[in-house]
């Protein structure tokens, strides 16, 4: 029994059997769950019986299904971008010995410190068709002559919801790129320097391939939260004005919690781990190519 | 007001307490003919849960009467308040594993959702009818299932048009016209007045849901038949639809993305002169301090609304009910406290302290003063008389509950009213949608 408790493999997989208890708890069962109720017709407060790929069939068919689709792509590939050029442009600006570095570096983080929920309410605001302070003040400098439909037009709704986003997300991109950044050598800039290299060089040749394994984690990150991003939405549109900001976590979380259509609801959810896998194998073999970070084609 | 009730309230309730100190609460059941039908089990201690206040006064009545059951049964009730959208999923839980509060305020068909698994309040039901005049038709469709009661229905939250008098006499009306086109014609009237009506068209539950079905009912349109088959794509539908289109010409800009607040807070702010609402927008002003609001206060009338081609009352209004699980350990407990909180002596404070935000359900209660005191208050009396079913005309459960739930009619007239699709499109889409929920 003790050569047995001594063997390496046996340790090892001891060892890692309270995480692995855990994963299963926590990670597999819920997203197993998840995707068995996908295939059954179950609702709140009755279990169902499977059905197949009934609801996944549905869903194609279902114009609103396919518009939360259109949107979350939208939104996360519109709101992904901005927060990643914003982000760099903050980061490399914080990067510089700038006077009250400290100071900047700690506003940056704000808008990531305030809850979700209390910076939608904020927006919500700002966005109101009534009392909206923007329009106000754009009014006030005679800039406009009616006050901005932000939310009551279905564009316009999908463009504030996308700048709400990265109003909140940037701040994680920015402080993630900053910290990549600290960790490159000033001598290489100094040997890029002392090589004629022009500024925009220096950006291109030394800081992004030294950049990017962090940005391809923070953009993993950043695509992830955006694709499944719930709050924001929900407590700014409520998916509203016609759908046009329903997202496929808010259009789930309808059919699923309010609408009492678990199977549909979970269904649905499914729908969205082959785009999330995608991001997260996207950047997974984007990482595995060392010599490309390094500078080298591959 | 509330203030008054609740110190009425603590000297009616003061002997009581000190009974209790001294022994009394056992007497309580033995001198109450129908506490002895409901007689507590040895030790019993309830959990309830309902949804959090709207109206501060209809909170502190709720926890009062409570705390009066306790010290006259020395039954130990928990009282949680949860939002109330967060009521219907906790409610189904409760229902799935078999364990949870005994007793839960929840919201329209929710018991029609999991009947077998809640006890039959049946004779509570009996009761209650007798003693106070009778329950609504309404009500009686949703508290029943297949001739049992599975559920009380606590109140309606009523809903009606607020408006502005004076700007509607200086549209040229006299008060709100009784029929649809009559009421068309007074919005256009406003709107050519600068002073337009709005009303809620984004995701909002209660205002939303409310005036988007008596708008498709009002036509004769509705989801289902009498059998549960879907008819919504119909002439009546199309009809409703092309009326509201008509009628959002005359909105103020922005109501596609109003939820519910936005109707109040545009109105209060004197950029609409009539929307739908409960009561709630008139005691804002009645109670602000602000003197903007407070001089709105004598402006501010409430009237029904109005009857549609199909010639009679069409609307919806939300309804609350209690329900009681079959896993309760404490059964006759609850229903003895399911009982004692619809009593007159505790239910007509509450529904007072409630400013008029709850309608009762039993016919009895509609002497309450709540609704004469403040002749404004009035139009909400009778909503439990007149409002029909969501389900309307067909039965309750899961798929009227989930129709509601995913804004099926809101959306359609919405699409339909702002011209981002033909009223037939619209109608079609609605139409297959709900096809889907009834289709179980």
């Amino acid at each position: 029994m003790q050569k047995f408790f001594n063997n390496r493999n046996v340790l090892g997989l001891l060892f890692m059997l309270p995480a692995g208890v855990l994963l299963l708890i926590f990670l597999t069962y819920p997203l197993g769950l998840g995707t068995w109720l996908g295939f059954t017709d179950a609702k709140l407060g009755r279990e169902g019986v499977w059905v197949g790929l009934e609801n996944f069939k549905y869903l194609i068919g279902d114009s609103v299904a396919r518009l939360s689709l259109f949107n979350t792509l939208f939104y996360t590939v519109v709101a992904s971008v901005a927060k990643f050029v914003f982000g760099l442009w903050l980061a490399v600006l914080l990067n510089r010995h700038l006077p009250f570095k400290s100071f900047f570096r700690a506003i940056v983080l704000l808008p990531f410190i305030v809850p979700t929920a209390l910076s939608a309410i904020a927006f919500w605001w700002l966005y109101d068709a009534q009392f909206s302070v923007i329009s106000w003040s754009l009014m006030k400098l005679g800039l406009i002559d009616r006050y901005i439909d932000f939310l009551g037009d279905p564009w316009n709704a999908r463009f504030s919801a996308v700048a709400a986003n990265i109003w909140r997300g940037v701040p994680f991109v920015a402080i993630c790129l900053l910290a990549g950044l600290q960790t490159i050598s000033p001598s290489l800039y100094e040997a890029a320097a002392l090589d004629g290299a022009t500024p925009w060089q220096r950006f291109r040749f030394v800081t992004l391939p030294l950049l990017t394994p962090i940005i391809a984690v923070v953009m993993t990150f950043s695509v992830l939260f955006t694709f499944t991003d719930f709050q924001l939405i929900y407590v700014l549109t409520r998916g509203g004005p016609l759908n046009a900001t329903h997202l496929m976590a808010t259009l789930s979380f309808q059919r699923a919690i309010s609408g009492g259509s678990l199977g549909e609801g979970a269904a649905l959810a499914t729908l969205m781990v082959p785009f999330l896998l995608a991001a997260i194998l996207f950047s997974y073999f984007g990482l595995q190519r060392r010599a490309w970070q390094q500078g080298g084609k591959d | 007001m509330s203030k008054f009730d609740r110190r009425e309230f603590l000297k009616t309730t003061a002997g009581a307490a000190a009974a209790t100190s001294i022994g009394v609460g056992g007497a309580f059941w033995s001198t109450n003919a129908w506490a002895q039908t409901w007689k507590p089990e040895k030790g019993a201690k309830l959990r309830v849960l309902r949804w959090k206040r709207f109206v501060q006064g209809d909170e502190d009545l709720w926890m009062a009467n409570t705390k009066k059951f306790t010290e006259k049964t020395g039954i130990e009730v928990r009282v949680d308040n949860e939002g109330w959208e967060d009521v219907r999923p906790k409610a189904a839980v409760a229902a799935n594993v078999g364990s949870g509060p005994d007793v839960i305020v929840g919201w329209f068909d929710d018991p029609h959702q999991y009947p077998d698994k809640l006890v039959d309040v049946s004779d509570v039901a009996s009761y209650l009818g007798a003693k106070y005049g009778g329950w609504y038709p309404v009500c009686e469709k949703y508290g029943k299932r297949a001739g049992k009661w599975i559920a009380l229905p606590l109140g309606i939250i009523g809903n009606a048009i607020v408006y502005r008098d004076s700007h509607v006499k200086a549209a040229g009306f006299d008060g709100i016209p009784k029929d649809t086109a009559g009421f068309l014609k007074l919005c256009q009237a406003l709107k050519a007045k600068g002073t337009p009506c709005g009303f809620a068209l984004g995701k909002a539950v209660g205002d939303g849901n409310n005036w988007a079905h008596w708008l498709l009912w009002s036509h004769g349109g509705k989801l289902v038949d009498d059998k549960g088959v879907v008819v919504v794509n119909s002439k009546e539908t199309i009809a409703a639809l092309e009326y509201a289109k008509q009628l959002y010409d005359t909105f103020v800009p922005g109501t596609l993305s109003w939820q519910d607040p936005h109707n109040n807070k545009a109105f209060l702010d004197g950029q609409i002169s009539l929307t739908a609402n409960g009561i709630s927008v008139y005691y804002a002003a009645k109670n602000s301090t602000d003197e903007k609001l407070k001089a709105m206060v004598p402006d501010i009338q409430h009237a029904r609304f109005p009857i549609g081609p199909v010639g009679k009352p069409t609307e919806l209004m939300q309804i609350t009910q209690m329900f009681l699980f079959k896993y309760s350990k404490a059964p006759a407990a609850a229903k003895a406290y399911m009982a004692f909180m619809m009593e007159a002596d505790q239910y007509n404070p509450w529904m007072k302290a409630s400013i008029g935000y709850t309608a009762q359900p039993l016919k009895a209660y509609a002497a309450n003063s709540v609704w004469t005191d403040d002749p404004k208050a009035t139009p909400y009396r009778d909503s439990a008389a007149l409002m029909l079913d969501h389900a309307h005309s067909g039965p309750l459960g899961y798929a009227s509950a989930a129709c509601l739930a995913d804004y099926i009619v809101l959306d359609m007239i919405a699409a339909a009213a702002s011209g981002s699709k033909s009223p037939q499109d619209a109608a079609a889409e609605a139409q297959k949608r709900a096809e889907r929920y009834y289709k179980v």
